[in-house]
């Protein structure tokens, strides 16, 4: 069921006051692929806009991008993969097109003097391909880069890395992109995000995506649980002494409200 | 994330994809004839082998509000005992007035398989359990200290001192029939009642149980609350005391920080890991928190980490499927969760 934009517009507040830094806030693409993400408009320019923190929004393309900055976004995100089957499914082109779209919301992005971080999708493996390759991954990771995202975000988007496989993994980028412009996005689908992230940080990683509740569940594996959870994430730097900003307290009333909102449980 | 794709059923299964993933097939190694394997690392610096040992059996079913019927905890542990683990906790002697969901356990005892290879310990909190144990057939049994004299008291009535004098005791009679006694340390990252606790007073205890004899020590993250932080400073006081070799952990997940402090503990060196198929257990203090981490993805993440357990992960998978399905309730691993889309194997 889709959220009520009030709703939403809720809960991005609520979570500004927590002291994140970043919240992406949602997606510009056409509510015909994404019903759930209809209301950008309205959500972008609903918001409060907290000193100090960045709203990105996505925008898969040249249109998106545009809808974006005229809504109020001044900053957006690109999502590639690493995986041409992923990326076949997905968008229905290869990876090398989709970086080609790409190339015009960077060109436009630095016009306007927007930043723009890249996703990488299926860094761990691919819920089509299975295994993929950390040459792979570094090799979409630094296109990007050298597009011109000021950061790449590296998602376990199933969820099926650990440890090992993370630490391969960005061995292999670190060598392409400066390892200060890297940030792990990492689905517990397999209960392994916090180990992975951990391994991550170990690695120099600073930037960690992570949602509230763990909302959004696993499309590939029915009942399964999604994205990691912030809560949890900010319990365990906080045990580590790693500072975040972040009021853990603040953060979970924000998961009660959304979760009663969503009439669900938390993750 | 990007647009959802429509054609999901064009999807690997998710059987395909932990095949690929975790290198299931045979254990590469058969169980090792002695309890603790030398320590052998990886050129990653992460032991070759961990011991798993599973505590679902006892620690999972006792904290289940659901009283199991003898035969099923039978079948639960002949199952497990298929699975390659080397070490099953089967059953607690101790008065059933105090521990109901242990009454059974002379049965359990004397009713269930014994796989060559396979150590079958059972918690005996004193002599009087001791006895029995070994009446019933026990060939390895377990004691239950605590690093927090106000959980001492409040769960076992007595100080830590008398404990461990109760312990020594049991100890004594164990080391004269030649069975082996592993120490548990409840609350090595934190009380329920105390809150903080010091890890050098850990360190104390582990050494105390360490003294009397236990050839192993299972250092407990009780209530959960522990991080790779606290978990880490925690081994550093511990190691000094103990060596390297005898200590294992026993993480909970009551916060989502088990998998992360297990890999901590590995990082340093532990190779013994306690875990609870189905991550059966939930947390007596903390209402509809989870307790125990689940044997599953325990296992999984060992997997992708290229260490070996001797472990077969579907068989285990299979198991927290039974005994699920026996408890009517739904699964706490993520790995049986994910791979299992209605609960049954595919």
């Amino acid at each position: 069921s889709v959220v009520p934009t009030q709703v939403k517009i809720n809960l991005i507040n609520m979570l500004s006051e927590t002291g994140l830094p970043v919240v992406e806030a949602t997606s510009f693409v056409s509510p015909k692929w994404v019903p759930q993400m209809a209301d950008h408009t309205e959500v972008m320019q609903g918001i409060t806009k907290f000193p100090g923190v960045s709203y990105p929004v996505l925008t898969p393309n040249l249109r998106g991008f545009q809808a974006a900055v005229a809504a109020g976004a001044e900053e957006v995100s690109i999502f590639g993969a690493a995986s041409e089957l992923f990326t076949k499914k997905n968008i229905n082109c290869s990876i090398e097109e989709s970086l080609e779209r790409f190339g015009e919301v960077m060109a436009a992005a630095r016009a306007a003097s927007i930043p723009v971080r890249g996703y990488v999708s299926c860094v761990l493996g691919c819920p089509y391909e299975g295994k993929i390759s950390a040459a792979k991954v570094a090799e979409v990771a630094k296109k990007m880069y050298s597009m011109g995202c000021y950061e790449i975000s590296l998602g376990d988007t199933i969820g099926v890395g650990t440890p090992g496989s993370m630490k391969e993994m960005l061995a292999a980028v670190a060598k392409e992109v400066p390892v200060g412009a890297l940030a792990v996005h990492c689905h517990d689908t397999y209960g392994q995000a916090l180990a992975n992230i951990l391994v991550a940080l170990q690695m120099g990683v600073s930037v960690v995506d992570a949602s509230v509740a763990g909302l959004g569940g696993c499309p590939y594996a029915r009942g399964a649980s999604g994205n990691v959870a912030t809560e949890d994430l900010v319990y365990m730097l906080n045990g580590l002494g790693v500072h975040t900003g972040v009021d853990l307290q603040k953060l979970m009333d924000t998961g009660t409200f959304i979760c009663n909102a969503l009439n669900r449980r938390t993750n | 994330m990007g647009t959802v794709p429509s054609a999901l059923k064009h999807c690997l299964s998710y059987q395909h994809l932990l095949k690929e993933q975790l290198w299931i097939g045979e254990p590469a190694a058969p169980p090792p004839a002695v309890p603790h394997p030398g320590q052998e690392f990886q050129a990653s610096g992460l032991p070759e082998y961990i011991k798993i040992v599973e505590v679902g059996p006892r620690d999972g079913l006792q904290n289940e509000k659901v009283l199991v019927p003898t035969d099923i905890k039978i079948e639960l542990i002949n199952r497990l005992s298929r699975t390659g683990l080397p070490a099953i906790e089967v059953t607690s002697f101790v008065s059933s007035k105090w521990v109901p969901q242990m009454a059974d356990h002379k049965e359990v005892m004397r009713g269930i398989e014994r796989h060559p290879g396979v150590q079958y310990p059972v918690l005996t909190p004193n002599l009087q359990g001791f006895r029995s144990a070994i009446a019933a057939g026990a060939t390895e049994v377990s004691v239950f200290g605590a690093a927090s004299e106000s959980f001492s008291k409040m769960n076992i009535n007595c100080s830590i001192e008398e404990s461990i004098e109760k312990f020594e005791e049991v100890a004594k009679s164990a080391r004269n029939m030649n069975i082996p006694v592993r120490g548990y340390v409840s609350c090595a990252l934190g009380c329920p009642y105390e809150g903080n606790i010091i890890p050098t007073k850990v360190a104390e205890v582990s050494k105390r149980l360490y003294s009397m004899g236990c050839y192993e020590i299972s250092l407990g993250d009780t209530i959960g609350v522990g991080t790779p932080g606290s978990m880490k400073r925690m081994l550093e006081a511990v190691m000094k005391e103990i060596p390297l070799s005898a200590l294992a952990v026993h993480c909970h997940d009551t916060y989502g920080q088990a998998l992360a402090n297990i890999l901590t503990a590995i990082q340093m060196g532990v190779a013994v890991v306690d875990s609870s198929v189905a991550g059966l257990g939930g947390c007596p203090y903390a209402k509809g928190a989870t307790g125990n981490v689940a044997t599953e993805d325990v296992i999984y993440m060992l997997n992708g980490l290229g260490i070996n357990t001797g472990v077969n992960l579907y068989t285990v998978m299979e198991a927290g499927n039974f005994i699920c399905t026996a408890l009517n309730k739904k699964t706490n691993s993520k790995v049986a969760q994910a791979s299992f889309n209605t609960g049954t194997i595919n």
